[in-house]
């Protein structure tokens, strides 16, 4: 018993220390230099990574970094190791750090530009990483736009759940009204040929108004919030989270019964408008904007009311009015989560914005960590892969998912990333010349 | 017309009449104290003047201003700031964010800011940022600006505490028991930073303390209740020698 506590901590340091000995020559390098080795990598997959795999003896490219053969063909596992080591981790690895005084050169030089600049040279490397990751499958194409609305949704659930420290378990319902309104207004306006009639308006204009029919989705979404909100924040207490649920299963409901729209079977064929850079703009949109919002102080106020509402209110805060601003400011991007959504799939039906769609929002929150948008973003895009990794399964799944959310709530209550503000500007900076234990290096 | 005036305040809990027709007259620059012993009923009336509850009967008024029905933070912007007795700091902000928390109501960017991060944003979290470390400074903790409050020690989270609501630019700073489980040099400390604070902003200062050297040394006037009535008022002198205080005191061992 005695050598066991003794040495444990040891060998924990002993790892920790040979982990950030491996580490070490990584800590210099700045994000672009992380983005241009990702860029050489997804570049060197084009080029090489059919023929590669298949010396490996897989008929065709991982398409999940290998999440999809594990449980699928176990045998593949130690091809798709080396397949992931030859193609991802050593040409990261080596470009990644002798790039870096390059890098950090540049890196530097960009500081003294406008952030917009700093920022929209780094979210096009990153497109066009992600561009050329997925032109390998159309799975791609798609786990990759799920990932991404994915973490809309997690985000803007997260400014209820997390910052504000309610319990929202309207989610799936808010999704529903955008992707109905979104998907209605594209068939009706752009689409012929339908239960809605002729297209009202030339087709060719449907990309160019399709933002409009998001946003729309997402007012209707933030008045659906409305009806929440106000019996909900009325009175201090926990009112939201029954009456929250209880909306998602009227939305749910009230589609299934409107046959207009399909009722139980859904509406299909909306037009091809998420594509892959839309979808990521939107994502940016999203997380730019939510950022700001939970860094401002009127965002803070939404901490100020979760940890103490008596001192809030005796600060000034008007706790209602901050409550109402964010449920529907989350309801929005729910909404407008909801409206890529069906213009990814083409097909909704009432079904999709049930139980299962909250238990998967929740658990990407709670799974990537409160109060923290980075914490979203990993939480998302992490349980999607996991979800894809998993769908041999099938219905085990829904086992094996909340297991992991239970001992996530064991291990770290809070989340993996929680509580963690997402500073923009730090992001960019070069890191050669960066203090001692600057910690933020998220790779 | 007094700044801060109460009239005729009766409060019930239930069935218990916590505060029994109180009276108050707050002029500018005053500095008040409340004294009485445990469960008196002293946090109750800060509580019922800043709007945590409303008073069963009588009126509050704010320069000349009825307040008694308003909501805590619309009466906060008003001019009535406080402390609380156990600490209520928030978790998870750093000291400096505390301070700009109570600009909340002072702040005009409003939700085109707070989304877009416009220049107008910019500039006034930069100004808050500003008057936030002025006050960090005016009560001495300027170098603990960018630390989480859970970190800090007992006196430090009471000062962080006083700096957030005098970021409300309070006209009339409440402070309910400012040097409560201090030790004799924070105390000092404390009463210091007391008296430079009402020098510096000229603000008045209604405070509850238990201990008589910081009352009698801090406030012109002194109340003093029991059972949620002002058995005397008057300076610290009338206030030391009143047989009425002695006997509320009895068996408390204090010594006036
Ligand atoms: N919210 C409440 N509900 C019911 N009773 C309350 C409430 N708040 C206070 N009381 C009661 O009112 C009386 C006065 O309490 P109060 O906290 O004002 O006393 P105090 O003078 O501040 O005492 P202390 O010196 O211990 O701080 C007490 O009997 C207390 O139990
Ligand atoms: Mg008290």
């Amino acid at each position: 018993m005695t050598t066991i506590s003794a040495s444990w901590p040891t060998t924990r340091q002993r790892i920790r220390a040979a982990l950030s000995k491996l580490w070490q020559p990584y800590r210099p390098v700045p994000l672009l230099g992380w983005l241009l080795a990702a860029l050489v990598a997804v570049g060197m997959e084009q080029l090489v990574g059919l023929p590669l795999a298949r010396t490996l003896g897989m008929s065709k490219i991982p398409a999940l970094f290998g999440a999809l053969v594990v449980l699928d063909q176990p045998a593949l596992i130690p091809s798709v190791l080396l397949f992931l080591i030859l193609i991802y981790i050593l040409p990261v690895g080596i470009v990644a750090r002798f790039t870096a005084p390059f890098t950090n050169k540049i890196a530097a030089r960009l500081v003294s530009y406008p952030l917009v600049i700093t920022a929209v040279i780094h979210l096009l490397l990153l497109y066009a990483v992600l561009h050329i990751w997925c032109d390998i499958s159309d799975y791609r194409v798609l786990v990759a736009r799920m990932a991404m609305i994915a973490i809309i949704l997690t985000l803007s659930l997260n400014v209820v759940n997390g910052y504000m420290g309610e319990f929202s378990c309207s989610h799936p319902g808010f999704m529903a009204l955008g992707a109905y309104v979104a998907s209605v207004f594209t068939l009706v306006f752009f689409v012929s040929e339908n239960q809605f009639g002729e297209a009202l308006v030339p087709p060719a204009l449907g990309p160019f108004l399709f933002p409009l029919a998001l946003i729309l989705g997402g007012l209707v979404a933030a008045v659906g919030a409305l009806l929440v909100a106000i019996p909900s924040f009325r009175t201090r207490g926990d009112y939201l989270a029954i009456i929250s649920l209880a909306f998602m299963f009227i939305v749910k409901s009230l589609f299934e019964n409107l046959e207009i729209v399909g009722g139980a079977r859904g509406i299909s064929n909306q037009p091809n408008y998420a594509s892959l850079p839309v979808v990521f703009a939107w994502t940016v949109l999203a997380i730019w904007i939510i950022n700001n919002f939970v860094r401002s102080t009127m965002g803070k106020a939404l901490n100020a009311v979760r940890d103490d509402e008596l001192a809030a209110t005796a600060m000034t805060v008007d706790t209602r009015k901050t409550k109402m601003t964010a449920f529907l400011f989350a309801a929005f991007w729910a909404g407008v989560a909801g409206g890529l959504f069906a213009h990814v799939l083409r097909y909704i039906n009432p079904d999709s914005f049930g139980i299962r769609k909250l238990a998967e929002v929740l658990a990407m929150v709670y799974f990537g960590g409160l109060n923290s948008v980075t914490g979203s973003i990993v939480g998302a895009v992490g349980l999607t892969m996991i979800s894809e990794a998993l769908r041999p399964l099938e219905i085990y799944k829904w086992i094996i998912i909340p297991i992991m959310l239970i001992l996530i709530m064991i291990f770290r209550p809070t989340g993996l990333i929680a509580f963690t503000e997402f500073n923009v500007e730090r992001l960019f900076l070069p890191k050669d010349k960066a203090p001692e234990g600057a910690e933020d290096a998220t790779a | 017309m007094p700044l801060l005036e109460v009239r005729k305040m009766t409060h019930y809990f239930g069935g218990l009449r916590a505060v029994n027709n109180y009276n108050l007259a707050v002029e500018r620059e005053q500095v008040r104290g409340l004294i009485g012993p445990n469960g008196a009923g002293k946090t109750t009336i800060f509580n019922l003047i800043t709007g945590v509850y409303h008073p069963t009967e009588g009126n509050i008024l704010l320069e000349g201003e009825d307040i008694t029905r308003l909501e805590t933070n619309q009466i906060a912007d008003r001019g009535l700031g406080r402390t609380f007795q156990n600490l209520r700091l928030w978790r998870y902000l750093s000291v400096l964010d505390h301070v700009k928390m109570a600009r909340y109501s002072k702040l005009t960017y409003g939700l085109a800011g707070a989304f877009f991060g416009t220049a107008k944003r910019v500039n006034e979290e930069k100004a808050t940022d500003a008057l936030a470390m002025e006050l960090l400074e005016l009560v001495g903790i300027p170098h603990l600006a960018d630390q989480i409050v859970t970190n800090l020690p007992y006196g430090a989270q009471r000062r962080v505490e006083l700096a957030r609501a005098l970021a409300t630019e309070p006209k009339v700073l409440f402070l309910d028991e400012p040097t409560a489980g201090m030790n004799p040099e924070e105390l000092i400390q404390m009463m210091d930073i007391i008296r430079r604070v009402h020098r510096e902003i000229g603000l008045a200062i209604f405070l509850i303390e238990h201990r008589m050297k910081v009352v009698m040394e801090l406030c012109e006037i002194i109340q003093t209740l029991n059972f949620g009535e002002v058995i005397a008022e008057g300076t610290p002198e009338e206030i030391r020698n009143n047989p009425l205080v002695i006997e509320a005191y009895l068996g408390k061992e204090v010594v006036l």
